[in-house]
Formats: C-alpha cells, structure tokens, sequence
C-alpha cells in the first residue's frame, strides 16, 4: 500500500553514494554515525506511516473519470505524471490524443468505394487524423495537423491512462501473477516478480503498459496509489487547470466521481472486449478507440 | 501528420507506447524452434509407431534433433526477458489464468518425455562406445549409460517397447506444446491478426512443414558431405507427406484471412492496409506467394509424375528450403505483423533487427546455429543413421573424427 514510504526507508538506510577512502577510525565513525541516523530516520518514517489515517482497502473500489469536452492538450497532466512517477522518456502512463476530423468540400464526387464506408454512414467524408507528439508531453503546436484548415469539422483532445479494468486482460495473462487487481479496484503492478515478458504489453487493447527500458519490469499507470491511498490527488488530476480528469471511490456515494457519473452521460473505450475498464469518458466521440 | 513527422516508421497514428515493438526477432525463433522440434519428432513417431518403414534412415535423426531444437527452444525467450533472473517465477509462482504460465510445464515434460525416449533409442550404442573406448572416455560414456552396460535380446526388447511407448505419448506431446504456443496469440482479444481460434492449429501444421522441411534438407546436407546417396523411398515418402501437410497448412491460412476479409469488420480497414503495405512482401508476396505456390508446384508435380531421381529430388530439396523460409516467414508476419498495427486501428510502426543489438540478427543466428552444431557433435559419438543404410554405413567405413566434414 505505502510503496513510497517503504522506498523511502529503503533510500534512508542505504549508503550515500560515492566512495571516499576512509581510514578504520573514520569507517567505524562513519558506520555508527550512519547507523544511528537511519535508526532515526527509520523511526520517524514508521511513525509518519503510523500516524497516517486507517486506510481500508475494502472500504474503496477506484474509478477515474475524463470529460473530453473539458480537456485543452496542454499536456500538463503528462508532465506531472512523469515528474511524479519518473516515467523514463518515450514511455507513457498518461498522455493525451489529439482527433481533427475534416470534412472533404468536394461532396459530390466520391468514389462507389468511399459511399460505403463508415465515413458516408456518417454523413459525408470525413477524414480523422489523430496526433500525440511526444505523447503531448510539451502540449501541442498551434497549427492544425491538416493542410486545409478551412476543411475542419470538429477538433478535440482525448486523455488517455490505464483503464484499471476490472476484468483485466493484462492481469489475466500475467505469467507469474505479478499484475494483480487489487481489492481496491486498480490494477497494479508487483515490480519484485514481473519477468518482463511482454506478455501484458500485448495484451492491453488501450496500449497503456510498457517495459521499464532500464529495470526490465513491466510498468504504467498506478492511479498514484502512493497518494490517493493516503488522501491525496492523484498527479494529473491536481496538474489538470481545467478540470478534465477525476478520480474516486465508486463505494462512497457522497465522492466526487458517483456524482459525477450520476449526472453524466458515458462511455468506455472498446467495451465490446469485455474488459469493464473503469475510465469513464465524459463526451466520448465515436471515432475514439 | 505529426505522429509520423516526429518518428521516422510511423505511419498514420499509434498509440505512444506501441513505437517500439516489444517482442522482437527472438519471438520469431522461439516458435520457429519449437516448431522444428514438433515436426521432426512427429516424423520419428511415423516410423517408431505408425510403421512407416520407409523413413527408417531419418528416424533416430529426427528424434534426436528434435531433441536438440527443444534444449534451445527457450534459449530466445530467455534473452528476451525483461529479468531473465527470474525466469522460474513462472513454474514457481505460476497464474493459473496465464495463457504463458503452462510454457514451464509442458516445455518441461515434454522434455523429459523426447528426453527418455532418446535415451532408450541410443542406449546401444552408448553401451558399445562404452566398451569400446577407455579411461575417462569411458567413464563418461559408463556415466551416460547410468553404469549399465547390459545389452541382450531382452533389454533390446525392452528398449524398444520404451521407445514406442513414449512415441505413443509424445504425439500428443508434441501437437499440445506446439499448438500451446499458437494459442498464446490466438488468444490476445486485443490484437485482431493474432485473435483466432484457428492460430493453434495453423501453428501446429506449420510446425509439422517446418520440421519434416528441415529433415530433408540435413538428410541432403550430410548425404552430400559424405558423398552416399540419400534413401530414394524415404525422401519420397518425406516429399508426400511435406506436400499434404502444406496443403493443409495454407489452405487454413487463406481460409482465416478469406474469412476475415469477407466479414468486413471495423478491424479489416486497418488489417488490409497491414496486408497489403506492410506485410506486402513478406506475407502477400513470399510467404503465400513464392514460398507457397512453387513448393506446392514442385511437390505436387513430384508426388503425381514419374521423374527422374535426379530431377525428383531436386525438386524435394528445392521445397524444403523454401518451405523453411516460408514457415520462419509465417512466424516473422504473425508475431511481429501484429506488432506492426497500432491497437487504435489508425496507425501502423515498423520493425528492424538490429545486427548486434542483444535482441538482433546476430545473436538470432547464433542462438539458432547452436542446436545444429550440437547435433553434430552428438553425431560424432553415436551413429545418428543406422549402420545398414547408405548414410550409416559411411560412418563404419571412416573413423568418427576425420574429415571437415560438418552437419
């Protein structure tokens, strides 16, 4: 539950780094003086854990919501998940999706072949051109992804992070059972027993998961379990200046995200698959996947 | 559009963290091996228990390289892990709901099960070089024989008993670890190329061409270095069985993609583009084309007319070639064509071996040429080919260790 607080004991008693040579008086002074600091330093973490709030597991199932008609790209929510979770470069917890759907002006002239696609289903052509650079770490560029401006129909930005499905295919095809659901509704992660196969990587529809470049374990979003199990936001969420991202305990019926789902219409992503993820967009168009 | 101005490769838009495709060319040796292995064990069972007389000269061959392929299989897998370290966790810790958590298992008594069977078949010969050979040579070979060097009517009976018994049990064996390992991606929902309830037994027919594929081209390989002809009716019955498992083996292949294509699914926009772009040259063109049509030309022109020995088995070399490079094909466009889609069916990334990355091209190679060189080895201790057959009887007329000769 307390990942971070565990890592934290682990940082406070491990050595400092960078070796001096030290003569066996100061290595011995050195080693009791260090001793005795993470003694302390231990203590006073234990405690801090301690004094924290009771937190239930059973008393909580998680659920994140995203109102895509909310959401500018500025991409402050990809920054702050990175800087919170030192998310490695390349690879993305979070990130957010930018759809330009453009309608051709040349109405009349479409092929047999295009009057039967989905795009004349839905009542004239309509192109979609879907970007992300960098994952929207730096937002985006100010000019449109399409050469004709003009042609542009609508434009929107779409957040994306794991599901946290509840019936999870990662988790159903982890090897080793080292992603797990856990009984608080998120899937997570066990870093001490992931092999690194890939096989969840393969298996998430929402392409959310990656292997850790350096450390070899799979890796992504953990809804920051390390802060809303102790009350906080989670980092994207307290990043969003807009208000796009939510996140709650379905269990509570006074949380933020029962109302908001109360009151709400919507949709999950590729809900045909069984996966009962637990991100509900708010304003979903159909052309997300 | 910005996704493929930023990253050279993309085309259209993919997920970011499907850039990189994850399971690399090693991905596509491990079913490659395993496939090897299932192939030539089924063609050792045709002889040890469906009587097929006729591939005598290939028989204890392809049992023990099948054998070989099996100890290597996991070699791949095994570089490719993200924490090779904790490899066992899968056998000590398994997830009963993992496609991948019963690998360990049926890799494991699937071993033990080629393993013992090899043994008995090699028990004799072990036994001769036993006596036959002095000082540590021998306590090896003692070793190996478990310090019995027993050899009459009765433990030949007994061996031979053993032998079919555990080809008997081995069929099944070798159909459950290769189809097991088409079902890993046959059963990923997430990924429209590889979810089909078909990929198990497309896999195992594979397997089965792959196998019998690279019997004939060792049997030509090592008739060749020794200057013997090889076993006209056993290449021949090799050739017709090769021919009617590739049949098979595409026939179900085009049926999927047929099906698929006819059903028109919201996924078969962004398949077809795979076909047809990216995988154009090596699944439209090679793989079902060239690799697929002349083999089936040349095996099925061998199996109806009377040719001339020469030209007949010309053309089994020919196909068996090809046929290897069209199965290594089969596993490059499933396991790393699946990779190539982006799961938003709007985009598609590309993949290159690197030549010395330590998941790249010459590891790959290395990794696959080990098992032969092993193979040669154990075939300069025992008599892999029996005495009274062309290819055996060389190894009576020279001494084990003497030429440059190499298989």
């Amino acid at each position: 539950m307390s990942g971070t607080s565990f890592d934290t004991v682990r940082e406070a008693v491990a050595p400092p780094a960078g070796g001096r040579d030290l003569g066996r008086r100061g290595f011995i002074k050195g080693g009791v003086a260090l001793a005795a600091g993470a003694a302390v330093s231990l203590k006073l973490r234990l405690d801090a854990v301690a004094a924290e709030p009771a937190y239930k597991m059973d008393d909580h199932w998680w659920a994140f919501a995203i109102d895509t008609t909310k959401c500018i790209g500025c991409g402050s929510c990809v920054r702050a998940c990175k800087a919170e979770n030192d998310v490695p470069d390349g690879c993305f917890r979070t990130w957010v999706e930018r759809y330009t759907i453009t309608r051709d002006p040349k109405l009349h002239v479409q092929t047999e072949a295009e009057k039967t696609s989905a795009a004349w289903a839905l009542g004239g052509l309509q192109k979609v051109t879907v970007d992300c650079p960098n994952g929207a770490l730096d937002g985006f560029p100010t000019e449109a992804p399409v050469e004709d401006a003009k042609t542009i129909e609508k434009a929107f930005f779409v957040p994306k992070i794991c599901n946290h499905c509840a019936t999870s295919p990662c988790v159903q095809v982890c090897p080793v059972g080292a992603s797990y659901l856990s009984p608080d509704g998120l899937v997570l992660i066990d870093r001490e027993v992931c092999v690194g196969c890939g096989y969840c990587v393969q298996a998430c529809p929402y392409g959310t998961r990656y292997i850790h470049p350096v450390h070899g374990y799979a890796d992504k979003c953990t809804m920051c379990y390390h802060r809303i199990s102790k009350g906080l936001k989670t980092a994207c969420v307290e990043a969003c200046p807009v208000g796009a991202r939510a996140f709650g305990n379905l269990k509570d019926p006074k949380s933020k995200i029962r109302q908001l789902l109360g009151t709400s219409r919507f949709k999950l992503l590729r809900p045909e698959l069984g996966t009962n993820p637990k991100c509900f967009y708010i304003g979903l168009d159909e052309e997300v996947r | 559009m910005h996704g493929s101005d930023v990253i050279e490769g993309l085309t259209g838009f993919v997920f970011p963290n499907e850039v990189h495709v994850h399971w690399t060319v090693m991905i596509v040796l491990y079913p490659y091996i395993t496939g090897l292995v299932a192939g030539a064990f089924i063609v050792a069972s045709l002889y040890h228990l469906f009587g097929r007389h006729e591939l005598k000269p290939v028989a204890r061959f392809a049992l023990v390289a099948s054998f070989v392929f099996l100890l290597f299989a996991p070699l791949p897998l095994l570089n490719h892990l993200g924490i090779p370290e904790r490899a066992f966790n899968i056998m000590i810790i398994p997830n009963p709901s993992s496609a991948m958590a019963g690998f360990g298992f049926i890799y494991t008594l699937y071993l033990i099960i080629v393993g013992i069977e090899v043994w008995f078949s090699l028990r004799e010969d072990l036994v001769a070089r036993a006596r036959s050979t002095t000082g540590l040579k021998q306590l090896i070979f003692k070793a190996l024989c478990l310090f019995d060097l027993t050899v009459d009517e009765k433990t030949h009976k007994v061996d031979h008993r053993v032998v079919s018994f555990f080809a008997a049990v081995g069929i099944p064996g070798a159909c459950f670890l290769h189809g097991y390992v088409g079902f890993l991606f046959g059963a990923i929902k997430a990924n429209p190329w590889w979810s089909t309830p078909l990929m198990f037994i497309i896999f195992l027919l594979s397997a089965i061409v792959s196998g019998i594929s690279v019997l004939i081209f060792l049997y030509f390989f090592i008739s060749r270095l020794r200057k013997v002809e090889v076993d006209p009716a056993c290449v021949k019955t090799l050739a017709n069985f090769l021919w009617g498992f590739m049949i098979l083996d595409v026939a179900l292949e085009l049926l999927q993609e047929m099906s698929i294509a006819y059903e028109q699914t919201r996924e078969w926009e962004a398949l077809s583009i795979l076909i047809s772009q990216k995988l154009h040259m090596t699944y439209t063109v090679l793989q079902l084309g060239l690799f697929s049509l002349v083999p089936f030309f040349l095996l099925g022109i061998n199996a109806v007319a009377r040719l001339p020995r020469r030209v007949s088995h010309l053309f089994t070399f020919l196909s068996a070639i090809m046929l290897l490079a069209q199965v290594l094909l089969m596993r490059w466009n499933v396991v790393i064509g699946g990779q190539l889609m982006s799961r938003s069916f709007r985009g598609y990334t590309s993949y290159t071996p690197g030549l010395l990355d330590k998941e790249g091209l010459i590891v790959a190679l290395v990794i696959f040429t080990v098992p032969f060189l092993l193979l040669r080895l154990i075939d300069q201790v025992v008599n892999l080919f029996p005495p009274d057959s062309a290819i055996g009887r060389w190894r009576t007329d020279k001494p084990p260790i003497s030429s440059s000769s190499a298989s």
